[in-house]
């Protein structure tokens, strides 16, 4: 080929489309953040006293990100892809204006139209915040200065180099998680003694107030030059982990896993009762997840009524230990109860597991849904009121007496300490299962049922047990958070328990101990659980919100979870496994080769 | 002694007979192959006999005892292996896990041993994972080194479908049960395969009942050849009866035309 192709033109080739198409999603998502209530509710948190507050920064992220995203170039390999250049931040703005337009018409309808019936949120608060209580004269200049630079910003974070564009991602991020971490970083500091810092960098005037102007720049210095120090080395680090032989990766995992034990066992004695609180919740549906990634994750069985055996599990405890239950009141020690909640969880695990275990996929899932509701159904009863109290529930559950120490809801360090004990050996019955006869039974039922069938697995039984097993850690979780909270009440165990830790061990990493633990914690201890509030107590009544939308960008983009397992990446990405496989290949093995 | 007897089976599907009224019976120690045009029935009489189609009426007896109403894992259990014509491996466990899971029936070590460590269960591990290292040695070294860990979807066509035959043959079985074992491959790799098939029985004692379509294969390893047609059993023999066998003929290839006219 004599013909050679046209240097590609700075800027040249963009897809003005889908600048267009990313614009309009950006006015689309204003607009929905605006009416969902966001602005108005988190306008009284503020970030950065008095500039900033979380109600703007939710309408400020969006025309930067989606700036971003609408200048990306597709990196082919081995195909010339086109530059970016100064066109691409003229598209940057674009996408920024089109948001800023979709805004000004939400501020001009709210300004005009009372639409409130079936908008909650259509509010004059909206208006007045949006104007900043200006008037629209000054606002719509100003969002669309704003929106405008922001989108600017966006599309010229592809041109920056890639060190500077760390840093600056770094400073943002760091500033806005110090921020809104204050609650934590605040009792850390307590615990640790160092509360000049706190008081140094918040601007204190009784609750949280958010950084001052002055501490959030200077913040920004000092995070915007940690990845210069540290980055580097800690991937370096990873790199060379990963190339290590698997024997010595095996024993670094020991003593890897021995500095997390430490530090959980270690850290709670420096927090405080918030945070400490927090780590407990984690821990109670640490264990749920545990036991249910064993369901779903290595058995294959969509159960969505997993919340029966955690109701088994506290209402047993509630009923042997509570001097309250109204039928039978033995007010036994906890660790006699802990031996009838096993034996309470298999039952029920047998229970509920045997009808539906010949079923398949959707079905199994629709089944167990229903199983679970009627298990909380039956806790509320009229007919079962005389054994545990209907809707009033079972209360003074006794704490849990171990000699010098009492294991109660007042003091949740101990009640850290005393699920730790149960997480400890969920995962290591977990970890050992996975590698045994009973989980490769496992794993070949949920790869083809009808042929492990055919090679020998009676499946009806692996299905049984693992059904068993989930049972069982969901019913100590259940026994923990009755003594935890000293009592038990039908809904405390509704269905969205059940799916939200579904949803956990989804983003987490389904089949993988690691990612159950990231999942939980980020989920759990940072959202917080169905009843139980997280780490971002502001976004309580947009909880929901949150784990659906996150859900769906999991799926989307990462659908093997946060810490995925090695078997479930390859198992979605078997095309990239194929083609590193083919390539790491040095002798090509050609079946039916040669003369032998 | 026959291994496997077959008396009147009939298997129904609606109201279509995919199977009926056939006897059949292998003997231990043979090769036996089942031939016959598409849609005969050959793939329906294997999974009568391995439990995952019920039979409407008739009997299977394997070793003296029935196995009608057993459920397929019982079935494996008592010494019959079978492949799938479609390849059905575990594809995202490894190769060594697809052999080591197929021992199931033949291990017995239950939670409390994988709990414990105990050594009666590292022992078993050791011994499965040793088995399987066996088995697929036995095809060369193609399913060994590293492909052991590799899961079984990155494997080629043809290596899917010898490791499906290495994962009956874990399964410890007496009688193996091939649903065309070599569909897909090229000659070299027929020829290759055709040899192993001998071996299996030679070196490993398994009773082989196979489905195949390509002749040379049945010409060279069958002691006995029977002809399926429409579920019914329309020749028996050694190959040279079967294939010069006017019924067969006329089953494959269909009806001279003026023996139609004739007819008509």
């Amino acid at each position: 080929m004599t013909e050679t192709l046209t240097p590609l033109r700075a800027g040249a080739g963009l897809d003005w489309r889908r600048v267009f198409f990313w614009g309009g999603i950006c006015a689309l998502t204003i607009v929905a953040v605006s009416l969902i209530g966001l602005p108005v509710g988190m306008d009284k948190r503020t970030l950065i006293e008095p500039v900033l507050s979380l109600g703007y920064l939710f309408l400020l992220w969006v025309p930067l990100v989606l700036g971003y995203v609408a200048t990306k170039v597709v990196v082919l390999e081995g195909v010339e892809s086109r530059k970016p250049g100064s066109v691409d931040l003229l598209a940057g703005l674009v996408t920024g204006l089109m948001g800023a337009s979709g805004l000004i018409l939400l501020m001009l309808g709210l300004d005009n139209f009372n639409l409130r019936d079936p908008l909650v949120n259509w509010s004059p608060q909206l208006l007045r915040l949006l104007t900043f209580e200006q008037g629209l004269g000054f606002g719509i200049p100003v969002w669309l200065a704003a929106f405008g630079a922001l989108g600017v910003c966006g599309a010229a974070l592809h041109q920056l180099p890639s060190r500077t564009r760390r840093i600056l991602t770094w400073a943002v991020f760091g500033v806005l998680t110090v921020a809104i971490l204050e609650a934590v970083i605040d009792d850390l500091a307590e615990g640790f003694r160092l509360e000049w810092l706190t008081d140094a960098i918040y601007y204190k005037r009784g609750g949280e107030e958010g950084l001052t102007v002055k501490s959030a720049l200077i913040l920004a210095v000092v995070l915007g030059a940690l990845p210069m120090v540290v980055g580097g080395r800690a991937k370096g680090a990873i790199d060379r982990y990963r190339e290590k032989a698997p024997e010595t990766q095996s024993r670094r995992s020991v003593l890897l896993l021995g500095s997390v034990a430490a530090v959980c066992i270690a850290l709670p004695m420096f927090l405080g009762g918030i945070v400490n609180e927090l780590l407990a919740n984690v821990g109670l549906f640490l264990l749920l997840a545990l036991g249910l990634n064993i369901v779903v994750g290595l058995a294959g069985l969509l159960d969505l009524g997993y919340v029966a055996f955690f109701a088994v599990g506290g209402y047993t405890t509630s009923v042997l230990t509570s001097s309250n239950s109204p039928f039978f009141a033995p007010e036994w020690h906890f660790g006699i109860a802990l031996l009838f909640v096993v034996v309470m969880a298999v039952l029920a695990g047998l229970l509920i597991g045997a009808p539906v275990i010949r079923m398949r996929g959707d079905y199994l899932a629709i089944v167990t849904l229903g199983f679970g509701e009627i298990v909380r159904l039956l806790f509320l009863s009229d007919w079962l009121k005389p054994y545990f109290n209907g809707s009033q529930g079972i209360t003074k559950v006794n704490p849990v007496d171990l000699g010098p120490w009492k294991v109660q809801g007042s003091d949740p360090r101990s009640v850290f300490y005393l699920v730790l004990c149960f997480c400890a050996l969920a995962v290591y019955v977990s970890w050992r299962l996975q590698a045994s006869r009973l989980g490769r039974a496992w794993m070949a039922t949920r790869e083809d049922e009808q042929v492990a069938e055919v090679m020998g697995i009676n499946t009806v039984n692996a299905k049984l047990m693992a059904f068993v097993v989930g049972a069982t850690m969901a019913a100590f979780s259940g026994a923990v958070l009755a003594a935890k909270v000293g009592s038990v009440f039908p809904k405390s165990f509704e269905i969205l328990v059940s799916i939200i830790i579904l949803v956990v061990v989804i983003v987490g990493g389904m089949g993988n101990i690691a990612g159950v633990f990231v999942g939980s914690l980020v989920l759990i201890g940072i959202l917080g659980g169905p009843r139980q509030p997280g780490l971002l107590q502001e976004f309580q009544s947009y909880k929901l919100l949150i784990y659906g939308a996150l859900l769906v960008f999991m799926m989307l983009k990462r659908p093997e979870g946060l810490v995925p397992s090695a078997r479930r990446t390859r198992e979605l990405h078997q095309e990239e496994y194929l083609q590193d496989a083919w390539l790491g290949d040095d002798e090509p093995d050609e079946d039916g080769e040669m003369q032998s | 002694m026959s291994l496997l007897e077959i008396r009147g089976l009939q298997v129904t599907f609606g109201g279509l007979d995919a199977l009926s009224n056939l006897d059949f019976q292998v003997n231990d120690g043979e090769i036996v192959s089942v031939i016959g045009p598409n849609g005969a029935g050959k793939t329906t009489f294997f999974n009568a006999i391995s439990g995952m189609v019920p039979p409407t009426a008739g009997e299977i007896l394997f070793d003296g005892e029935s196995v009608l109403g057993l459920d397929p894992h019982q079935i494996t259990e008592m010494g019959i292996a079978r492949t799938f014509q479609n390849v059905r491996l575990f594809p995202n466990m490894t190769v060594v896990e697809n052999l080591m899971v197929s021992q199931h029936c033949r291990t017995s070590q239950l939670m409390v041993g994988a709990l414990f460590q105990t050594k009666a269960f590292k022992q078993e591990e050791r011994e499965i994972r040793e088995r399987a290292e066996e088995i697929l040695a036995f095809f060369g070294t193609r399913l060994t080194g590293y492909r052991l860990d590799q899961p079984a979807f990155a494997l080629s066509y043809a290596n899917r479908r010898r490791l499906e035959i290495a994962r009956a043959m874990a399964t410890q079985p007496r009688l193996l049960l091939l649903d065309e074992p070599v569909a897909g491959m090229n000659p070299m790799e027929t020829a290759e395969l055709t040899g192993l098939i001998g071996r299996l029985r030679d070196e490993w004692g398994f009773t082989i009942v196979f489905i195949e379509h390509d002749m040379k294969v049945v010409r060279d390893v069958s002691d006995r050849v029977v002809v399926l047609d429409h579920g019914i059993p329309i020749a028996e023999g050694s190959y040279e009866s079967v294939s010069t066998n006017p019924d067969v003929i006329e089953a494959y290839l269909g009806r001279p035309l003026e023996t139609r006219k004739e007819r008509a």
